[in-house]
């Protein structure tokens, strides 16, 4: 198997070395510009085969990145160090899977990897059927010609800027025997994913970004256009949900300091485009359903795609200090400025100029009690949430800039802030779904949301009892109302449905994603209140030592050494019981402390237990030998243990969320038309 | 304003006070006392670690931090106030140190900006919700309710 | 056409994109000169007095005796004074050696009025002798600082960094200058000397 896989290698690594990587990149480049420029001058002379390239256009623009890919990960497989991408990031002695991954754990390699995702989204747009007889609700041509030039465009600028300054395929010379080898920390599954994951988010909020401008253009936002919209925004939400869960999880569990989220500028770059892209996704149905909102949901995709872009490459430029930053390089951040001022500040310019003239709604208005009224409040609070974070984020290197101040805005600050803006946002969002449009009378309100209304009243009272604070129980009552209030508005409209009909599978399918996404949010929240209890113990320990701790006995069994790939490791042995050192086995961890001598890092592996309502967690602090009186060698070990309360149900949360946006993108079933009368 | 801000202060403190873990790598370096540790935590998660970036002293694993941490736990001892012990570290390393800054006038936008952006963003709205021309219309009587009825029951 | 509230709505949110990337524009262009350093962190005992330290000992076993240093060296000075935090271990304090070697330790001899002091931060005697020797001990002051208390109470965040101390005869002593990294001869042409110019 190996040997195949090596002659395999050995065969391909001609064809698609290096060079035709570089050349294929070039391409590409190419055509993504003739992407962006053949079907706008087709559409502006109405001459259609012009306009039709854009499908072969954007698929061959694709293809070329694929190439491209696959020369890079024959490379990285075939550990060919005269790359300075695989040099700097990669080692022989690497698993490969970390060969391929640690391609996108870099500067170079991440940039490849958004052009590329950027690609695919307009070979889908590309691929996905478009309107015809068969397919009345597909993207009109003319429509989905001009998005994917809009699309062609950003993608040949970026693609510029990887070729010109940032080019994965740059040889290096002598060749080194052996590569630097990463960053162990970023040695994990976790993290492998995370970057395409989270990038596919960020990208993927370039198409409403296209459709945004491509209604400016037009001068019309109207209930079509939020309609084909809408299902772009929503993947990409769920995309970028998926890719911070992720994150905060990896911080979790690998960085070992039991926390999930730090308030870095990194983290708050993806941040302050989820708060605008969740509020995108609410804004935009109400322009489907109403036409109302339609300059401001504009302004919403507008904004949110440049959040994206800054997010992802200003903290690349080393203007904002952050931890877990790439290599600093101001040369490239006036490129990426340069970018970024094109494409977010020439959509706003855009905007500025356009939107005025957008025709109003035609519906009637309505009351601040309605459907409307709770979005556009939801839409308020949550774009509160991102000017807080934002400033936060942006004020002390503007403060220095202005005043020459130094001074910093943490983790104290943000949470101090941004708590009283999320508990009227759940107050809201449990309340709203039961909220009619335009005009909600209060009483016939009340009485829909009385069952939710009570269950949470009730749970008061054993909220206060299990949490540890006054805030974390009012949170996670709040946390509940909106657990409840999503299943009630299920329920109900289940048993609306006429007899006959009735199941659960015919209820809409935005109904169940609305509501799993509502539910996600109130499990992450539950979550986070139980993370406020969480406890933790530091212990000197060796063989033998007992700990109760959390209502358990951890006992340390042994110590024994293990061999990595690429390291070194002491691993050590956790017995958990329940009660007491007698009771029974409830887990057993093996955290280990691992050095990498390429490296000379020492890095934690903790252990972690996910129980339905705790996690137990421990890690393997620095190892010392020391010597008894009885002149026998021993080892002792620092230990931190964890208890967490709830702490898997944020990551459940977050996935929960991302399947409701799912949900809403599977097609729905066709619907039977009555014969007709 | 300041009682506002306090409050909110307050808020956060109770529901994180205890969630964040740290990198203290030897129980020595803990109060034997631990009230008075949980105390020591709180001060080092509101101060800066100078060498590294954005992590708490309590967070961090720089030899300086270590010295901080050192230094808080002392204090504390000694019997200071976390205000007087914050204080302290201010006069040595400046409002950098701080990880919430102080409210003042050069971080009076970043503190107001919430209720800026709320106020703005109910400003935006009011036109909306003003715009309502007509009166919703009336709900439907017995009467009506029932010629509808017929009417569908008819179809 | 005329404008109404709705386009000066409409304009808000491009200005203010317009303002932010001007900000990052200028940033960047300083970064790249090096004239903005978003790392920086400013000392607040700039332009205050001298900070109270418990007495540092000197290096013990020299050759050539250099005195310890303490709070009230710095109530009586005559001159101004460059005190210099650093550690044999980092990379930057060997980088400045041949700095230091040419310049102030030849101007301490010759007529310049500047004296260079130092303070040796965690470090042991054997190891910070070597480094002396490599500088051609160019301090006529030096305390060993073995615990980083002193550093602490300098606000010092690391290793090199170093302070100009000029005396003042109403108000007495002032740090009047601080910088991190290694000295250049750039570095000391620039920032420093204006100021000794104007102490004369």
């Amino acid at each position: 198997m190996q040997a195949l896989f090596t002659t395999l290698l050995a065969a391909l690594a001609p064809v698609f070395s290096p060079e035709s990587g570089h050349f294929a990149l070039a391409l590409a480049c190419v055509l993504a510009a003739l992407q962006g420029i053949l079907p706008l001058i087709g559409l502006r002379r109405a001459h259609s085969p012009l306009t039709a390239l854009a499908r072969p256009l954007a698929l061959s623009h694709c293809l070329a990145l694929l190439i491209s890919w696959a020369c890079l990960i024959i490379a990285a497989l075939g550990d060919d160090f005269s790359l300075k991408l695989i040099a700097d990031n990669s080692a022989i002695n690497k698993p490969w899977p970390y060969k391929i991954a640690g391609l996108w754990g870099n500067h170079e390699g991440s940039l490849l990897l958004w052009v590329s995702l950027l690609s695919l989204y307009c070979a889908l747009l590309a691929l996905l059927p478009g309107q015809s007889p068969r397919h009345p609700a597909g993207l009109p041509p003319r429509l989905r010609s001009r998005l994917l030039a809009l699309l062609g465009i950003v993608s040949a600028g970026f693609e510029l800027f990887c070729l010109t300054t940032s080019n994965p395929f740059l040889r290096l010379w002598p060749v080194p025997i052996d590569g630097l080898g990463m960053n162990p920390l970023l040695q994990d599954p976790g993290l492998a994913v995370h970057p395409p994951l989270l990038y596919s988010g960020y990208v993927g909020f370039a198409v409403p970004f296209a459709f945004a401008i491509s209604a400016l253009l037009d001068g019309r936002a109207d209930a079509l256009w939020a309609r084909y919209a809408r299902p772009w925004v929503i993947s990409a939400w769920a995309l970028l949900t998926l890719g911070i869960t992720l994150g905060a999880w990896w911080s979790y569990a690998v960085l070992g300091w039991g926390g999930y989220w730090f308030w870095d500028p990194v983290e708050n770059a993806a941040l302050i485009p989820w708060l605008t892209g969740t509020a995108l996704l609410h804004s935009v149905i109400v322009v489907e359903k109403r036409s109302h909102l339609q300059s401001w949901c504009l302004l919403l995709a507008l904004a949110t795609f440049a959040l994206s872009l800054s997010g992802t490459f200003l903290v690349r430029s080393g203007i904002l200090n952050s931890v877990h930053a790439f290599a600093n390089d101001p040369a490239r951040g006036l490129f990426i400025l340069a970018l970024l001022g094109l494409y977010g500040g020439g959509g706003l310019l855009l905007f500025a100029l356009r939107a005025p003239n957008l025709l109003p709604p035609a519906t009637p208005s309505f009351t601040p009690l309605s459907r409307e009224g709770a979005l556009v409040l939801n839409n308020i609070l949550l774009c509160t949430l991102c000017a807080i974070v934002l400033t936060g984020t942006l004020y002390p290197p503007f403060m220095q800039l202005l005043f020459g101040r130094t001074l910093s805005v943490g983790k104290p600050f943000f949470e101090a802030t941004t708590t009283p803006f999320i508990i009227p946002l759940l107050l809201l969002m449990g309340g709203s779904m039961a909220l009619p449009w335009r005009y909600a009378p209060i009483n016939p309100t009340l009485r829909r949301l009385a069952l939710p209304l009570c269950l949470t009243l009730g749970a008061i009272l054993p909220a206060f009892w299990l949490f540890p604070t006054a805030l974390a129980a009012s949170v996670a009552v709040l946390a509940l109302w909106v657990i409840n209030a999503a299943l009630n508005d299920l329920i109900s409209r289940f048993y609306t449905m006429p007899q006959e009909h009735r199941g659960l599978s015919r209820l809409p399918r935005s109904l169940w994603a609305t509501s799993l996404a509502h539910i996600g949010v109130g499990i992450t929240m539950l979550g986070l209140c139980g993370m406020a209890g969480s406890q933790e113990r530091l212990i000197e320990a060796q063989i033998g030592t007992h700990l109760h701790f959390g209502g358990h006995d951890w006992a340390l069994t042994a110590l024994t050494p293990h061999h990595g790939p690429n390291y070194e490791a002491v691993e050590a042995h956790i017995i958990i019981r329940r009660h007491d050192a007698h009771g029974p086995v409830l887990a057993i961890l093996e955290p280990q402390i691992r050095l990498f001598p390429q490296q000379g890092q020492k890095i934690l592996h903790v252990a972690i237990i996910h129980r339905p309502l705790e996690d137990l967690y421990a890690a393997l602090g620095s190892v010392k030998e020391v010597q008894t009186p009885q002149d026998q060698n021993t080892y002792r070990v620092i230990l931190r243990v964890h208890e967490n309360p709830l702490a898997s149900w944020l990551w459940f949360g977050g996935i929960i969320m991302a399947m409701g946006g799912v949900l809403h993108l599977i097609p729905a079933r066709r619907k039977r038309r009555p014969a007709c009368a | 304003m300041r009682v506002c801000l306090k409050g909110l202060l307050l808020l956060a403190v109770c529901l994180y006070g205890s969630s964040i873990g740290h990198a203290i790598d030897s129980p020595d370096e803990m109060l034997p006392d631990p009230v008075l540790e949980q105390k020591a935590q709180h001060i080092g998660q509101q101060l800066r670690c100078l060498v590294c970036q954005n992590e708490s002293i309590e967070e961090s694993s720089a030899p300086l931090a270590k010295d901080l941490r050192h230094i808080v736990r002392q204090q504390l001892q000694q019997g200071r106030s976390p205000k007087d012990i914050t204080l302290w570290m201010t006069q040595r390393y400046g409002e950098f140190i701080r990880l919430q800054p102080r409210f003042s006038a050069s971080t009076a936008l970043l503190w107001l900006m919430p209720f800026l952006s709320l106020m703005i963003g109910f400003l935006l709205a009011r036109p909306l919700w003003a715009r309502r021309t007509s009166p919703p219309p009336a709900p439907l009587t017995v009467e009506e309710r029932q010629k509808l009825n017929q009417f569908f029951n008819k179809d | 056409m005329r404008l109404t509230r709705r386009h000066y709505l409409a304009a808000l949110p491009a200005l203010g994109a317009a303002g932010l990337g001007g900000g990052f524009l200028y940033m960047l262009r300083h970064a790249t000169q090096g004239t903005f350093d978003p790392k920086a962190v400013r000392n607040p005992r700039l332009g205050q007095a001298v900070p109270a330290f418990s007495p540092l000992p000197a290096l013990p076993e020299q050759p050539t005796p250099c005195p310890g240093l303490s709070w009230q060296d710095f109530h009586t000075l005559t001159q101004p004074v460059l005190l210099l935090i650093w550690a044999s271990w980092c990379l930057p304090c060997l980088e400045e050696i041949p700095f230091l070697r040419q310049h102030i330790a030849g101007e301490t001899t010759t007529a310049s009025p500047l004296a260079l002091w130092g303070v040796c931060y965690k470090d042991t005697p054997s190891q910070a002798a070597h480094w002396l020797e490599q500088a051609h001990h160019p301090f006529s002051r030096l305390g060993m600082d073995y615990d980083g208390q002193c550093a602490i109470e300098w606000g010092v965040t690391g290793v090199p960094e170093s302070f100009l101390i000029l005396p003042h005869p109403l108000t007495g002593s002032r740090i009047v200058w601080h910088g991190t990294g290694s000295l250049t001869e750039a570095l000391y042409r620039e920032q420093i000397q204006p100021f000794l110019r104007g102490a004369l």
